[in-house]
């Protein structure tokens, strides 16, 4: 069995497709170098990633793929699975060789890649509606979330879109970046050099009370208590509302939130 | 300035109105833009929350005031209940739309109205609240309002300028059960703001023809709903109704809501201890069948069948009244058939078309693709390696309609249908009155 193994990111995956074709054999498997090696591994080779072999795969994938399912790669991506990289490899290996095949359901790599990418988009859709923010005393606006996958560059312009008067601050919790936005220019990504003294908390994502604005509190009880009292006892249904709102995501959640 | 006070009134008008299920914001997109807050995504819409019972909150579904003049059964602001009464003056409920959406918490508003003193009084206050929130606020969220029966022309077109979904509510699908419940309404009150409102909308179209920046009217359509349970009209009045209404060019969508027994005092309305649930869900799927599925209202219910069947889905119901359809091959058969096999959806049904251009799919093709295969196996063939050793899944044909119907059944099903059944009120026999102590 012929293994690759590369360095995790997308131009190391698209460089193993560029080394496929360069060495004419097909590996049956695309691991991250230091996992693990399964038994009769025969023949391991190291792809070393080069910037410019990428490009020429993904130009090259263009020409072959309708644009969905260029943007299904891309978005299967953000999912940051390792269970993705072989799939994905042989998906774009299959391109070169026999063409379009994105809408053949019944190949398995396609199938893997388009249910990751379905399965991240999903969780984009539910960032834009879970996303819940507070009103700091300067105005800004903020949210934490922490999605399973690396959404947050898929709803920036939604909320770009949605909230261009106001400035705020989405921040990824699990992956310690944010966007912001001023209220005027493109929102862009930010770190902070020092996490611990943001005046957040990035367990439940509230705003420290010395930076909350004064009519924030008020506003919170609103929202608790409308959803609270909008709910029809007759028809209690926990189970419905576990599977729409998964409780993981019930920690930012301002109507959860005690 | 928002207060403890308010915090209580919004407690009141949000209990008033959670009983109309609508709050879809779907059916419009309008991208925002510099100065403005909020835009529309259209699609399915956004749901911001669920609720403990499940049901999604998109909107901020509220009331201007719970005082009402009417006195319908079925309503819980009926004006003879003894409830507490409240209502929220304009400057509240605009800050509360707008800061709820800043922060994320709602797609917009839905705002309905109990009536004081005339519709024309009642109408105009909402409309002032929504052109308030346009034009002086700037906000571009989704906007849905409700009209009331009896409001003049004028204030319905301009309501619509503003809103982006309009609906009156039909509550009852017969009118002699209207007039039973609720004496004081007609469907002549319902159906003729659905008119003006519809005639506006065809009106606007015309217009933006002409003048591509003509402002938009009521965008996202209508919408109505209706009572399951508190009358007696069988699921083919109901149906019936939805599909003359669908057949409509606004009408977007009916809702149905399972009757909660709110004034159990009331003699005319029966007495249920739980919500009808089964039923309201299988006319919700019935209701998809009309809208997505080409299925029409009499292949659905008819004579023989005039409720849908609690056990099984109105799809699966269909079927097994017509074998001769079936079996449908999933390799040739075109789309309209596919999403006619039970269990095969519009979803399922894209995949098998997109997948069987590469080759010959399999029953596990099928299953690794995601599609259910309980039901839809007795529908379909597939390209399969038959032998000796593996014998086909009979189909409906080889096996009598009424066997697969056992099969598939589940016992849950049955237990959950018949306490449902058991609950149902006898209408022919109303209970004693209570009133005359």
């Amino acid at each position: 069995m012929t293994i690759y193994t590369f360095d995790g990111s997308l131009n190391g995956l698209l460089s193993a497709v560029f080394a496929a074709f360069e060495r004419k054999e097909q590996p049956e498997q695309l691991l991250t170098s230091g996992d693990p090696l399964p038994l009769f591994a025969d023949l391991v080779f190291s792809v070393t990633t080069d910037e410019q072999k990428a490009l020429r795969v993904w130009t090259g994938l263009e020409k072959r793929l309708p644009r969905e399912a260029m943007r299904l790669i891309s978005v299967s991506w953000l999912s940051e699975q390792r269970q993705l990289n072989t799939p994905l490899f042989l998906f774009i290996c299959k391109v070169f060789r026999l063409g379009d095949i994105s809408r053949n359901f019944a190949d398995p790599d396609v199938l893997a890649v388009t249910n990751m990418a379905r399965r991240v988009f999903h969780e984009q859709l539910r960032m834009k509606q879970f996303a819940r923010f507070q009103k700091a005393k300067d105005g800004t606006y903020l949210a934490v979330i922490a999605p399973d996958n690396d959404v947050l560059p898929l709803i920036i312009d939604h909320f770009q879109d949605r909230f261009n008067d106001q400035p705020w601050l989405i921040y990824d919790a699990h992956r310690h970046y944010g966007y912001y936005y001023d209220g005027s220019a493109d929102a862009s990504r930010i770190t902070f050099e020092d996490e611990k003294s943001v005046p957040f908390n990035l367990s439940d994502g509230r705003l420290n009370d010395d930076v909350l604005s004064s009519d924030d509190h008020i506003l919170q009880d609103l929202w608790r208590t409308y959803f609270k009292a909008i709910c029809i006892r007759e028809r209690l249904n926990p189970r419905r509302q576990h599977g729409e709102m998964p409780p993981r995501y019930w920690r930012y959640m301002t109507e959860k939130q005690g | 300035m928002l207060t403890e006070q308010t915090l209580d009134k919004l407690r009141i008008l949000a209990e008033s109105a959670k009983y109309d299920v609508s709050c879809s914001s779907s059916g419009t997109v309008r991208r925002g833009s510099k100065g403005m807050l909020g835009n529309t995504v259209g699609g399915v819409g956004i749901c911001h929350s669920f609720a403990d019972d499940g049901r999604c909150i998109s909107l901020l579904k509220v009331m201007l005031t719970n005082y009402c003049m009417y006195d319908c059964a079925y309503c819980i602001n009926r004006r003879s209940n003894d409830i507490r009464r409240a209502t929220l003056s304009v400057s509240e409920l605009v800050e509360i739309t707008i800061e709820f959406y800043r922060r994320n918490y709602i797609e917009g508003l839905f705002l309905s109205s109990g009536v004081v003193r005339n519709p024309d009084y009642t109408m105009e206050r909402l409309v002032a609240i929504v052109r308030d929130l346009r034009l002086v606020h700037g906000f571009n969220g989704y906007i849905h309002l409700k009209s009331i029966p009896g409001a003049s022309q004028e204030l319905l077109a301009e309501a619509g300028r503003y809103a982006d979904r309009m609906s009156v509510n039909i509550e009852i699908p017969r009118e002699e059960s209207l007039k039973l419940l609720a004496p004081e309404k007609d469907h002549q009150s319902v159906f003729r703001p659905m008119a003006l409102i519809q005639q506006g909308v065809l009106e606007n179209k015309e217009d933006r023809r002409r003048f591509r920046h003509a402002p938009r009217f009521v965008p996202a359509g209508q919408s109505t709903q209706m009572i399951v349970g508190a009358s007696r009209e069988t699921d083919r009045d109901i149906l019936g109704m939805s599909s003359l209404l669908y057949a409509q060019p606004t009408l977007r969508r009916v809702y149905y809501s399972g009757y909660i027994s709110v004034n159990t005092y009331d003699s005319r309305l029966p007495v249920l201890k739980q919500p009808p649930l089964v039923r309201e869900n299988r006319l919700y799927q019935a209701d998809w069948l009309l809208r997505f599925y080409q299925f029409r209202v009499d292949e659905i219910v008819d004579e023989q069948h005039a409720n849908l069947d609690l056990d099984i889905d109105p799809k699966l119901a269909w079927a097994l009244r017509h074998p001769e359809f079936f079996p449908v091959d999933i390799n040739t058969a075109d789309f309209e058939s596919l999403i006619r096999v039970p269990g095969l959806g519009v979803k399922s049904a894209w995949l098998i078309v997109n997948s069987r251009r590469f080759n010959r799919l399999t029953s596990f093709d099928l299953k690794k693709m995601g599609v259910v295969m309980k039901k839809a196996m007795y529908f379909i063939t597939c390209h399969e390696l038959t032998s000796s050793f593996s014998q086909p899944v009979p189909g409906v044909n080889e096996m009598h309609p009424e066997r697969v119907r056992r099969l598939l059944v589940s016992k849950a099903e049955q237990k959950r249908a018949a306490e449902e059944l058991q609950l149902s009120f006898d209408f022919d026999n109303p209970a004693p009155s209570t009133d005359d102590k």
